[in-house]
């Protein structure tokens, strides 16, 4: 058997999801001494471009509760033409298209290598997807230019059926109509005063139904019957209109006296983009985009008021509870997100401003809904306009990266409950009975709603062992857990994907080193930062901080191999090696740590943290390093500032940085012009690697990271400074003989140091 | 009409001529000045001898004239005063008349006529004495008269009629051509061509019957009626019977009373006419404190010496009581009808502007009065007198000069403020809102497109016009283009505001739903300069009315629309709401005036819409079931003028006044937030404030009583001026004076003002009373102190007041004091406040319409036919009268009226082919057809109000509309005849005098 490095990559592949325990302890009190919860990482819609969606819908469990899909995990009863569901153990008959079946005629979804099977739904009305541009013209003047530019490519890349809308938004909030020739119509509402759903369907006059038009002149049945025509038109029919009045948008032409900022109404017009598609398009799939370049600064969602004198909180202000509107701010978006969710829509938000926009406050309008969160210094940016651009990539079949509306429900075999799910979710609020108390993340469900995914997002979810601990499942068992995903693709058409998994059971007592093999390290320390992630949003940093530590320690005290009270004893098997060093850097990490980082900063990483998969997750916790010298072909290195040498060049990948980092001599090199000089070709070609190199992932990552090119000594090292782990600081660096690295200014304890607090703590029998 | 009424008159003025006399009589009548110049004028050798020399004395004692016939004599003042010789019965009345005006009595031809005159007045004087058998009456004088007057005495007798014809008959020789259209042209030269009778009577002495037991309402009766030829024998007879019915004056007497001889009663056509004949066409200058000027309807060229032309301030007397006391002795309203910005003529200067650059005018110190003629330098120019609080100033360094020696500042003639009565200053800053020069203004459009307005094609009317209009805009002469922005809204039930900056391809519609809380959706492109976004705006205005096509929305809102234009600037007879009140004040507050044009199909609650016009100095325009083809004209003619007319915006008015009295009310388009501060947020040509005075201590003759209006508004350009107006008038202790220096078309405006104002507050039947009982009061206090003494039964009216009943009594018909079932509450909501904001000449028009005979047109003539008498007596089947009193027109034609006329007219073969359902005549090419229509301009002409053209046939069922305006006859639904009007307020004055 392949080793389960292989299994845990050849799962991961097909089925898209990764289990912290690949082999599950069989009690309750056993999976709670492991520390890691059981768990994984699902990646609902990853790619399987082998994959080719069957053309029939999926038959299910008959029982109500149960309502499994049909799976290769299933016994099949081929000459009664039965099947067993393999949750709930009901009996079903199979439907009549089916009376073919036998064991050389499976259907698709019996065969073990569709664990993972796309179905299409026929039936339903398909509806056209939905973009709504909510567009702040509180810009300079470059600004705004660019932010229109951009929107009027994106018109070229939005499918053709696909209906538009704009709102923009300044001290007022205007809801344009695209219909309209000759002259151009909008609905002005006052930036400073929230309105119900209804009053909004009923300002825009949405409410009442456009028969007397229609009675007016019947000649034209074919029209859109919707009133919400007016102000959500099909690309194609209106692009050139759009284009125009997109160009033809000006700055909010309100007088901004000095020493105040622009009175943005971020708040009500969300509102209205929100009221707007839950009138007209309810559990269609629609992205509302906002596009804002500051905070909003006045009605309700303010996050800051008018007078620049008074900075936008900051993490000290909030830790001194003096954020005066964030709480009243947050509700106000978490009130709109909710609504979205429940109406399946999502929120994209794109804010390029240098100082903080409020993504703090409006965090939660994509968190909830799985739209994205782009921030950036500009609009103007290539940054910003390739990130937007890359919204609209297709995939291999020409469909866009995008789906919408999307349920994930989570059925377990019966030794398993359901603790919660952390990612780009809400909860549908479906209790069963293979829901658990407990709640990890959001919990007290088994369904999920996910407004907004793609084929990365990734959602954590925990498990938890039914089983007490005197009445273990017996050996050789496996559990099962089947994921359900309806979506709506981006092609409009219904789909629904379907996941099942099984792992073995195993005692912890006699078959530790049997878990312990099939431990996923770094699905675990993904996991586990998510847990902590999570609960940083709602607890203080260091109590985070210490229960992850917690965590560590216990996992060393179960998992290591050591002598009491001897720290030099201590040793981790394979399974677990790296495990540690995660946990380091996701100490460090602006996940955890709001130091340097603006609220609105913390929040953009949390949320990208929140919904990527487990690779670029991993990235984030731990950024990879790179090194090219004329020593030979780029490897990676440590991240560590021992790798730092001065002939070399570095290269950084934080996720959301790419970072290039010339060493001081090559600095000096480059300084010189030895890159022009024909004789020292080579040296160009070093100098270029990391410049192609970073090319590639600038192309593939989304959003596009920031992009930093510096050099020994340059201001923006910092960046890869302060990732790398300080083992040579000022305290310790000026040891004669040591050869290389450079030190960095901090306190901030290296992995060493920390490794060792970690094995004395974990051999020490007072924990 | 008149004519006769003139012709007897005088015998029956003379009496009174007598007896009032004695104090000059400014005004019309005894008037030297006055008086004499016309007279001279018109008439070389006037026949009245006395006239003449009266004329050339100062005021002093009246000329013995004819009048001092009058047993009367007494009179004190009496000259001016027209005294009706109250006999109730029939003749007298006419013999009142006679007094009138000098010039006219010159006018009067013939010498003979003199002498008949005088003989027929001492006649009828003594007649009317006797007749009203009140006994009071002292012994007749008059020679002749013995015989009538005895059978006057008692007025029961039924011969008394009899008696009285021939005393009319007497009389009306000369008269006759005035009389009938068809009168023999005998008259002197005098005469207008017209037969209007000449020159009216000044004093206008009626009998009226009253004495108290007797009331005789209807008594009245026309005696000398001797032209109504037929009618009058009726009259007589039916007299008598009346007589002993006594009671209600106004219901009792019936159809034959009514006959009662108009011609014998003051006659407003007449006092017209003889102002006309005496003062029109001369230069009036301002020269003097306290002078009369001309009525408002005659046209003179007026040259601003010192005082304000009367084109800007006119006041209910020219010369004050000297106290307290004696002004509620007299009861007389001391007040000034003020209109700021009436449109000038060419041919008048127009103001002076003064910059005294960054310093900003000279103002007294104390009291805050801006430098002007009444200030008095002093100390050889150093310092200054204020002539209103008397403190002492010192004259600024950059202001000062040197006096002459007459102690006249060297440059008085240089500077507009030294010598002029109206002038504007250039204003500083501190006269701005905070301090900031002000925006240029804005004319923001709101138009109603909601579902009946589109379809009807109103909208597109309106579009259409706009484009015109806005070519229009009024600009400050010297500038190219006007610098008035222009902003466009549409409504119904929401608002859309329209971005029409220039730059644009096409125009933004950007629609507010939430009316709950209106706000102005856009700053940038809402208001702009009309030629630089004409083709924008032009686009616009060719969409709105498609955009709607569809629409169906029939709920309109209106609040919001007006605060929404009123935020872009910063930017029932009981109103039902306050809104509109708040609304009202927070649109001044902002300098933001509403002018609504409203076009209701049903009830709209014009007293609270109309709120917002009226207090923010708007117009309220109204067209009930507006049709597209009979009432676009009027509507698009409103538009225009309103839309080209002079205006200031922002405009907050003080009135200063000398020491001893104040002013204490205001009435108009205004909103007071003090006591002191008028606040328009604009004001136009048309509008005039009235002011009331009041005694706050004792006047003193030497320095009379001297106003000084200011005016604080910006113009059209944007710039922040004052303009001021001065005007002295005269102080006196005698009441006689005061009485000479009355004009009744300022009273009438007064009266209106106040009276409708008080609508809101008090029962109507309340007002009336307290209308007639001051009526009656002001009159009494002239019969008792002025007037010499009479008989009980005559009616003494000083001549300044003779028409003050007749107008009096159309003041109190008018539907908004008589509310009459056919009229709808928004009708008379809308004309309330149309009267709120009207000045003199509008009102006099208003209250009394003109009415003018068009089958007796002299095709070559360019000047408007006489008008005749709003009666229906004064109609005749085969005439055709044209009738107007600023809100509607009316084409009266006869069932007999001339074919020719009515071919060259309406283009049709005869009476039944003509179309009454139009709005328009049709322009054929023929003279009587130009003629009309010319008249119909000039009568347009000035007027603030498009007249909408009614074509009534005689006995068709719109002509009931028609008689309405008929307001010396008793209204079809109460109100009661001049006639019976006399007689009443006759009989209050004998109650008031017992």
């Amino acid at each position: 058997m392949a080793t389960y490095l292989e299994f845990i990559q050849q799962n991961e592949e097909r089925d898209g999801v990764r289990f912290s325990w690949n082999v599950w302890p069989s009690s309750r009190l056993e999976a709670t001494r492991m520390v890691v919860p059981l768990a994984c990482l699902l990646t609902p819609l990853k790619e399987r471009p082998d994959l080719p969606p069957v053309q029939y819908e999926p038959v299910l469990c008959s029982r109500p509760t149960c309502k499994a899909v049909l799976n290769p995990l299933c016994q099949v009863d081929y000459r009664a033409k039965l099947w067993a569901c393999n949750f709930c153990f009901q009996r079903n008959q199979f439907p009549p298209a089916y009376g073919g079946i036998s064991e050389v005629n499976q259907p698709a979804e019996l065969m073990p290598q569709f664990s993972t099977i796309e179905y299409m739904v026929q039936r339903g009305a398909q509806s056209p997807l939905i973009f709504l541009y909510v567009v702040d013209t509180c810009l300079e003047e470059d600004d705004l230019q660019a932010l229109k530019e951009s929107l009027q490519m994106s018109l070229s890349l939005l499918p053709p059926d696909a209906l538009v809308g704009l709102i923009t938004f300044g001290r007022m909030v205007q809801v344009h109509e695209l219909s309209c020739e000759g002259i151009s119509k909008s609905y002005v509402f006052r930036g400073t005063k929230d309105l119900t759903a209804k009053q909004i369907q009923d300002m825009l006059g949405l409410t009442k139904p456009a028969t007397p038009m229609q009675q007016a002149r019947p000649a034209q049945p074919q029209e859109h019957p919707s009133v919400s025509s007016r102000f959500l038109q099909p690309v194609h029919k209106i692009d050139m209109n759009l284009t125009d009045l997109l160009g033809e948008l000006q700055r909010d032409p309100w007088p901004v006296t000095q020493g105040k900022r622009p009175l943005r109404s971020t708040g009500v017009a969300l509102s209205i983009a929100v009221g707007l598609l839950e009138g007209t398009f309810p559990n269609t799939g629609a992205r509302i985009m906002l596009f804002t370049g500051g905070p909003p600064t006045q009605g309700p969602g303010m996050v800051v008021g008018d007078e620049l004198k008074i900075p936008i909180r900051s993490w000290h202000d909030i830790e001194k509870d003096n954020a005066r509107f964030m709480k009243k701010a947050t509700k106000h978006y978490e009130m709109l997100a909710n609504r979205t969710a429940a109406n399946g829509h999502c929120i994209d938000i794109y804010a390029c401003a240098l100082d903080q926009t409020g993504l703090l406050e409006m965090k939660c309008c994509a968190n909830l809904t799985g739209g994205y969160m782009v921030m950036g210094d500009s609009f103007n940016t290539s940054l910003f306009k390739q990130t937007f651009q890359r919204i609209f990539t297709k995939d291999f079949n020409g469909d866009f990266r995008m789906a919408f509306g999307a349920t994930l429900d989570v059925k377990t075999s019966r030794e398993l409950k359901i603790a919660g799910a952390i990612g780009p979710c809400v909860s549908l609020n479906v209790k069963g009975p293979c829901v658990s108390e407990n709640e990890l993340g959001v919990g007290g469900t088994s369904q999920w709603k996910i407004c907004g995914l793609d084929p990365t997002s990734t959602l954590g979810i925990y498990f938890e062992v039914v089983n007490q601990h005197n009445a273990p499942i017996p050996q050789g068992g496996r559990g099962a857990i089947q994921f359900v995903t309806r979506y709506q693709h981006s092609s409009t058409q219904r789909r629904i994907r379907v996941t099942t998994i099984a792992r073995n059971w195993a005692d912890a007592q006699t078959q530790l080193r049997h878990i312990e093999a099939a431990f996923d390290q770094e699905a675990a320390a993904v996991l586990m930062a998510r847990l902590g992630v999570f609960r940083a949003e709602s607890e203080e940093g260091p109590d985070v901080l210490r229960w992850l530590d917690r965590q560590l320690i216990r996992l060393c005290q179960k998992f290591g191999q050591y002598n009491k009270e001897d720290p030099a004893s201590f040793r981790l098997s394979d399974s677990f090696s790296l495990y540690p060093q995660f946990m380091f850097h996701l100490r460090r990490s602006p996940f955890l740590q709001v130091f340097n980082n603006s609220p609105d900063e913390s929040s953009y990483y949390r949320h990208h943290f929140a919904r990527q998969d487990l690779t670029q997750s991993l990235i984030m916790i731990q950024p990879i390093l790179y090194s090219y010298s004329f020593h030979g072909p780029p490897e990676p290195v440590l991240l560590d500032s021992s790798s730092i040498l001065a002939d070399r060049i570095l290269l950084m990948d934080t996720f959301f940085q790419i970072v290039i980092y010339l060493g001081e001599t090559i600095a000096q090199w480059r300084k010189a012009g030895y890159q022009d000089m024909p004789e020292y070709e080579n040296f160009k070609h070093l100098l270029q690697a990391p410049l192609d190199d970073a090319q590639e992932i600038l192309q593939a990552r989304f959003p596009m990271p920031r992009y930093i090119n510096t050099e020994h000594g340059g201001s923006q090292a910092r960046f890869l400074l302060s990732k790398v782990n300080p083992s040579q600081t000022h305290n310790n660096h000026y040891a004669w003989g040591q050869e290389t690295g450079a030190p960095i200014l901090t306190d901030d304890v290296s992995l060493q140091v920390f490794m060792d607090h970690l094995k004395k703590l974990a051999v020490s029998s007072a924990c | 009409m008149s004519q006769q009424g003139y012709v007897a008159t005088p015998p029956y003025s003379q009496p009174q001529p007598g007896i009032g006399l004695s104090p000059p009589h400014y005004g019309h009548y005894g008037d030297p000045s006055h008086t004499a110049s016309p007279t001279g004028m018109m008439k070389p050798a006037g026949p009245l001898g006395p006239t003449a020399t009266g004329a050339i004395l100062p005021p002093g004692p009246p000329p013995p004239g004819p009048h001092q016939f009058g047993q009367n004599g007494a009179h004190a003042t009496g000259h001016p005063p027209q005294r009706f010789s109250g006999p109730p019965p029939v003749n007298n009345v006419a013999s009142s008349y006679a007094p009138y005006q000098p010039s006219a009595q010159s006018s009067y031809p013939t010498p003979m006529s003199t002498s008949s005159v005088t003989q027929l007045g001492s006649q009828l004087s003594a007649m009317q004495i006797n007749s009203y058998g009140s006994g009071m009456a002292p012994p007749s004088q008059g020679p002749p008269g013995p015989q009538s007057a005895t059978s006057f005495q008692t007025p029961p007798r039924p011969p008394q009629p009899s008696i009285l014809q021939p005393g009319s008959q007497v009389l009306p020789p000369p008269p006759t051509k005035l009389n009938g259209p068809g009168a023999s042209p005998l008259p002197p030269p005098m005469y207008r061509p017209d037969g209007l009778a000449g020159p009216p009577p000044p004093n206008a002495q009626y009998q009226l019957p009253p004495l108290p037991g007797q009331t005789l309402g209807a008594g009245y009766p026309p005696q000398q009626e001797a032209n109504s030829g037929p009618q009058m024998a009726g009259t007589q007879l039916s007299y008598p019977g009346g007589f002993p019915g006594g009671p209600a004056q106004m219901a009792g007497p019936p159809q034959p009373q009514k006959k009662l001889d108009l011609d014998s009663i003051p006659s407003p056509i007449q006092v017209i006419e003889n102002d006309r004949a005496s003062r029109g066409g001369q230069v009036y200058a301002t020269n003097t404190r306290g002078q009369i000027p001309p009525l408002v309807t005659t046209d003179c060229i007026i040259q601003d010496q010192g005082n304000a032309s009367p084109r800007f301030i006119r006041c209910t007397t020219y010369c004050f009581p000297c106290t307290s006391d004696m002004a509620k002795q007299a009861q007389i309203p001391l007040a000034a009808v003020i209109k700021p910005f009436a449109t000038i003529p060419s041919n008048e200067t127009p103001l002076y502007l003064v910059n005294h650059g960054e310093s900003g005018p000279v103002r007294c110190n104390r009291c805050k009065a801006y430098m002007c003629p009444f200030m008095q330098f002093i100390e050889g120019g150093r310092r200054y007198q204020c002539g209103f609080c008397n403190c002492v100033n010192d004259v600024p360094p950059f202001y000062f000069q040197h006096l002459d020696h007459i102690g006249r500042r060297l440059d008085h003639y240089e500077k507009p403020e030294l010598s002029l009565g109206s002038y504007e200053y250039v204003a500083t800053l501190d006269y701005c809102r905070k301090n900031k020069p002000p925006n240029p203004p804005a004319f923001i459009f709101m138009i109603d497109v909601s579902y009946s307005n589109i379809k009807n094609g109103l909208v597109k009317l309106i579009c259409e016009e706009l484009k015109t209009v806005l070519e229009k805009l009024p600009k400050e002469e010297q500038e190219e283009m006007s610098a008035i922005r222009v902003g466009f809204i549409t409504y119904n039930k929401v608002l859309h505001f329209f971005n029409v900056k220039s730059n644009l391809a096409q125009p933004q519609m950007m629609v507010v739903t939430d009316v709950g809380e209106v706000f102005v959706p856009l700053l940038d492109g809402f208001l702009v300069n009309y030629q630089e976004s004409q083709s924008v705006i032009h686009n616009l205005l060719d969409q709105i009315p498609d955009m709607f096509a569809d629409s169906n929305e029939n709920e309109t809102v209106f609040a919001p629309v007006i605060q929404a234009g009123m935020e872009a600037l910063k930017i029932l007879f009981q109103p039902q709401t306050n809104v509109y009140d708040s609304l009202a004040k927070d649109c001044v507050a902002h300098g933001c005036s509403v002018t609504l044009f409203l076009f209701p199909s049903q009830y709209v609650d014009v007293a609270s819409l109309g709120l917002v016009p009226q207090l923010t100095g708007g117009t309220l325009y109204k067209y009930s079931n507006f049709q597209m083809h009979l009432d676009s004209q009027q509507f698009l003619n409103d538009l225009r003028n309103d839309i080209e007319k002079k205006i200031g915006f922002d405009a907050i008015m003080r009135v200063r006044t000398s020491t001893g009295f104040r002013a204490t009310d205001f009435f108009g388009g205004i909103l007071m937030n003090n006591t002191t501060d008028v606040e328009m947020a604009a004001i136009d040509c048309d509008k005039a404030v009235t002011v009331e005075f009041k005694h706050d201590d004792k006047l003193s003759e030497d320095s009379g009583a001297l106003i000084q209006c200011a005016v604080l508004y910006t113009t059209i350009s944007g710039q922040r001026r004052l303009r001021i107006h001065n005007l002295g008038l005269n102080c006196s202790s005698q009441l006689a004076d005061l009485y000479k220096s009355c004009e009744t078309d300022a009273l009438i405006n007064f009266f209106a003002k106040s009276a409708f104002k008080a609508v809101l507050h008090q029962p109507l039947k309340v007002i009336r009373e307290i209308l007639v009982n001051q009526t009656a009061h002001m009159l009494a206090c002239y019969r008792k102190n002025c007037a010499s003494p009479s008989a009980a039964s005559q009616l003494i009216l000083p001549d300044s007041m003779k028409v003050l009943p007749v107008y009096m009594n159309c003041l109190l018909k008018n539907c908004v004091l008589l509310s009459r079932p056919e009229i709808s509450t928004d009708e008379r909501a809308f004309q309330r406040q149309l009267v709120m904001t009207m000045g003199v000449a509008d009102s006099q028009l208003f209250f009394y319409p003109q009415l003018l005979p068009i089958h007796t047109l002299d095709v070559k003539s360019t000047t408007l036919p006489a008008a005749v008498r709003c009666s229906e007596s004064r109609l005749s089947e085969g005439g055709i009268f044209l009738l107007a009193n600023g809100l509607h027109m009316f084409l009266w034609l006869g069932v007999s009226s001339p074919p020719e006329l009515i071919q060259g007219i309406f283009n049709v073969p005869s009476f039944a082919h003509i179309n009454t359902d139009t709005t328009l005549l049709p322009e054929v090419g023929n003279p009587y057809s130009q003629q009309l229509r010319m008249i119909m301009g000039i009568i347009q002409q000035k007027r603030p109000y498009s007249m909408k053209l009614t074509l009534v046939k005689q006995r068709e069922q719109p002509e009931m509309v028609f008689r309405q305006f008929l307001v010396e006859d008793k209204g079809l639904y109460g109100g009661s005849s001049y006639v019976d009007f006399l007689c009443c307020v006759h009989k209050e004055i004998c109650q008031l005098l017992n």
